[in-house]
């Protein structure tokens, strides 16, 4: 569990103080927000049609205070209480997910140590080749917009596994300068009672500089969680059953597309 | 090839596909002589299962030849006669270890769904939605078997094609259901629904030492079965209070195992009826559990619920203040196939069991409509319309 919490701490945590810095005063979620202006101007028409009794005024007032709420984004209640519904705002992306694959620990451990596995279960990857005891070359066809699944384009870049142990341990680096700065940990630890390998992944990835930058990663933050998560699954998938199920290329009675 | 897809609510056709290919080194192809209905389609034909695509080919239960086998397949060939299990099980996961196969962790081609409804994925179905991996179905001249190894299962010398069918789901499931249900020997058992899952249920709990087998259901041929091939004795439920029948059945002291065959579209009476009706229609429940209500009601104190029809989603009304304070033990869950049909064969091929008599009309594959709406509709003393492509 200890394991567990450090590795969701962002590597640099300078910045995370700093992103925390820079969040405004806003603590209501989105959805949390809009209920609050639509429910605040409900409740404010109703009270001030019944003005005049003690019950349209306190609701006139309550639905006024709503109204501010969702529109500022702040709230009193939520200060009070600690609560901070907002969703938290990110520059780049880390996901950390966790596996149990039915697989001695030394055999899983190998599967990944050697790169080239990568790409048989990583949907995005190409190709992994091992330039030197510690230097790997990736190469990665990614769509453009992930959302429009606009035309694949192909990244490449350099990285460096800078912390290993056998068995255990394996997180990789790319070197600066690459096109798109990622890092990798992937620890591997046994599940109690002979139930197989626990692998914890933690992947992160920046986008590039600027606005749009950020843009993206905001958009692109849920669906590269969920990737990280099937690529898990596949790796598992791989190991344990020795492929991974499909049923693309299957016929169907559907004349457009044939699975 | 022909093959018969689900278009929509209670409309099948038959459509002109491509044939099957292998697409995973562990992948056979199967030629189809016989594959069955099962009375867990009619839940996707009326529209409860969700995640069904216009176009998918459905059916699970059946027997067929291998005519082509991918690289890691060793332990079969072409021509080999088999039964084809309706799950799918890696044989490599955790579950598969402990043999509860229809939990395996990596059959189901398309996890996500299942994941999201029930917390964690669970195994792959042929032709049962894409809830359940998206796999096309067995009613078509040819499928496409994953696990090829795990799943197919040689028919012996000497057992007919429609005797093997039926190890398929429908005797398997049924075993299950009886093995889950904890009989002890000369307990009162009670199945509900004497459909083919309900009637091997009522064989495997003889089997398994029962002393009394009771057959609840509404339609008077399938009772007849019931008291016919299966030695049960019978209750109506149109025409009997179940619950009052049961208690004087066993001297006031109620059923010891009871088992549900029907599942989520359970027919009851009365304002139970309406009530279900109801809530479902307006999806405000996507079970009508009449079934599981009663069950919970006429077991004896300590006594045990092996639920094995199909649910799907939420239930409402459910007593479980009945169960907890009457100490109910419940089991359930979809068939472990290949727990089970290596042991069923032999039981077959001994000639114990012999499952042939659910077929009751076998049809071409141009007739699935026709199959499907008298299967649904209990016409013409219809158990199960089997298709054979081959005639």
């Amino acid at each position: 569990m200890a394991n567990a919490l450090k590795t969701l701490v962002p590597p640099n945590s300078n910045k995370s103080v700093r992103q925390r810095q820079a969040k405004d005063f806003t603590n209501v979620g989105t959805t949390g927000r809009v209920l609050s202006v639509l429910g605040g101007a409900a409740l404010t028409y109703y009270g001030w049609s019944r003005k005049q009794s003690p019950l349209g005024k306190s609701l006139t007032t309550a639905g006024g205070y709503l109204v501010l709420r969702g529109a500022s984004g702040f709230c009193l209640v939520n200060k009070a209480l600690h609560l901070d519904t907002a969703p938290p705002k990110t520059e780049g992306f880390e996901v950390t997910s966790s596996v149990t694959i039915l697989k001695p620990r030394q055999e899983v451990y190998q599967f990944w140590r050697q790169l080239e596995n990568l790409p048989r279960f990583m949907q995005y990857l190409e190709d992994v080749k091992q330039t030197g005891p510690r230097r790997s070359h990736w190469v990665a066809k990614i769509p453009k917009n992930i959302i429009y699944k606009e035309k694949l384009s192909t990244i490449e870049w350099e990285a460096e596994i800078d912390r290993e142990k056998e068995n255990s341990l394996i997180a990789w680096r790319s070197l600066p300068n690459s096109e798109v700065e990622n890092s990798g940990e992937v620890r591997f630890t046994d599940a109690p009672s002979n139930r197989g390998t626990v692998v914890q992944a933690t992947i992160s990835y920046q986008p590039p500089a600027g606005a749009a930058g950020k843009l993206a990663a905001k958009f692109l933050n849920p669906a590269f969680k969920e990737l990280v998560k099937q690529d898990l699954r596949r790796f598992k998938r791989l190991l344990e059953a020795g492929e991974i199920p499909t049923i693309i290329g299957q016929p169907s009675g559907r004349k457009e597309e044939n699975y | 090839m022909k093959a018969i897809c689900w278009e929509g609510i209670n409309k099948v056709s038959t459509e002109r596909v491509p044939d099957p290919t292998i697409l995973n080194p562990r992948d056979a192809i199967v030629r189809v002589i016989l594959s069955s209905v099962c009375g867990s389609d009619l839940h996707l034909l009326g529209g409860y299962i969700p995640a069904m695509r216009s176009g998918d080919i459905i059916g699970h239960e059946f027997m067929g030849e291998i005519v082509e086998v991918g690289p890691e397949v060793k332990n079969l060939k072409k021509g080999d006669r088999v039964v084809v299990c309706s799950v799918l099980a890696c044989g490599g996961c955790e579950f598969c270890h402990r043999e509860e196969y229809s939990l395996c962790d990596n059959s189901n081609a398309e996890p996500e769904w299942s994941e999201k409804a029930y917390g964690y994925p669970v195994a792959g179905i042929f032709g049962y939605s894409h809830a359940l991996g998206g796999y096309a179905g067995s009613h078509a001249e040819y499928t496409r078997v994953p696990f090829a190894e795990n799943t197919c299962f040689k028919v012996p010398d000497g057992v007919r094609n429609e005797s093997a069918l039926f190890t398929s789901d429908a005797f398997p499931t049924g075993y299950m259901a009886a093995d889950f249900a904890g009989i002890e020997p000369g307990d009162t058992v009670v199945v509900w629904g004497c459909g083919g899952v309900g009637l091997m249920a009522m064989h495997s709990a003889w089997l398994l030492g029962a002393g009394r087998v009771i057959a609840i259901d509404q339609y008077p041929y399938r009772l007849e079965q019931a008291r016919t091939r299966a030695k049960a004795e019978v209750l109506n439920f149109k025409e009997v209070d179940v619950l009052e029948a049961l208690k004087e059945m066993t001297g006031g002291r109620g059923p010891d195992r009871c088992i549900d065959c029907v599942g989520m579209e359970a027919n009851s009476t009365g304002i139970e009826k309406v009530y279900d009706y109801a809530k479902q229609y307006a999806r405000l429940q996507n079970d009508r559990p009449a079934v599981l209500r009663q069950a919970i009601m006429a077991c004896r104190k300590g006594g045990t619920l092996s639920i094995i029809g199909v649910y799907g989603g939420f239930i409402d009304k459910f007593p479980m203040g009945a169960a907890m304070n009457k100490g109910l033990t419940f089991r359930m869950g979809q068939q472990f196939g290949q727990r089970y049909i290596p042991k069923l064969l032999d039981i077959v091929a001994r000639g114990e069991v012999d499952p042939a008599y659910l077929l009751t009309h076998k049809l071409s594959l141009d007739q699935g409509q026709e199959g499907y709406m008298m299967f649904k509709e209990k016409a013409n003393n219809n158990m199960r319309s089997v298709f054979a492509p081959a005639g």
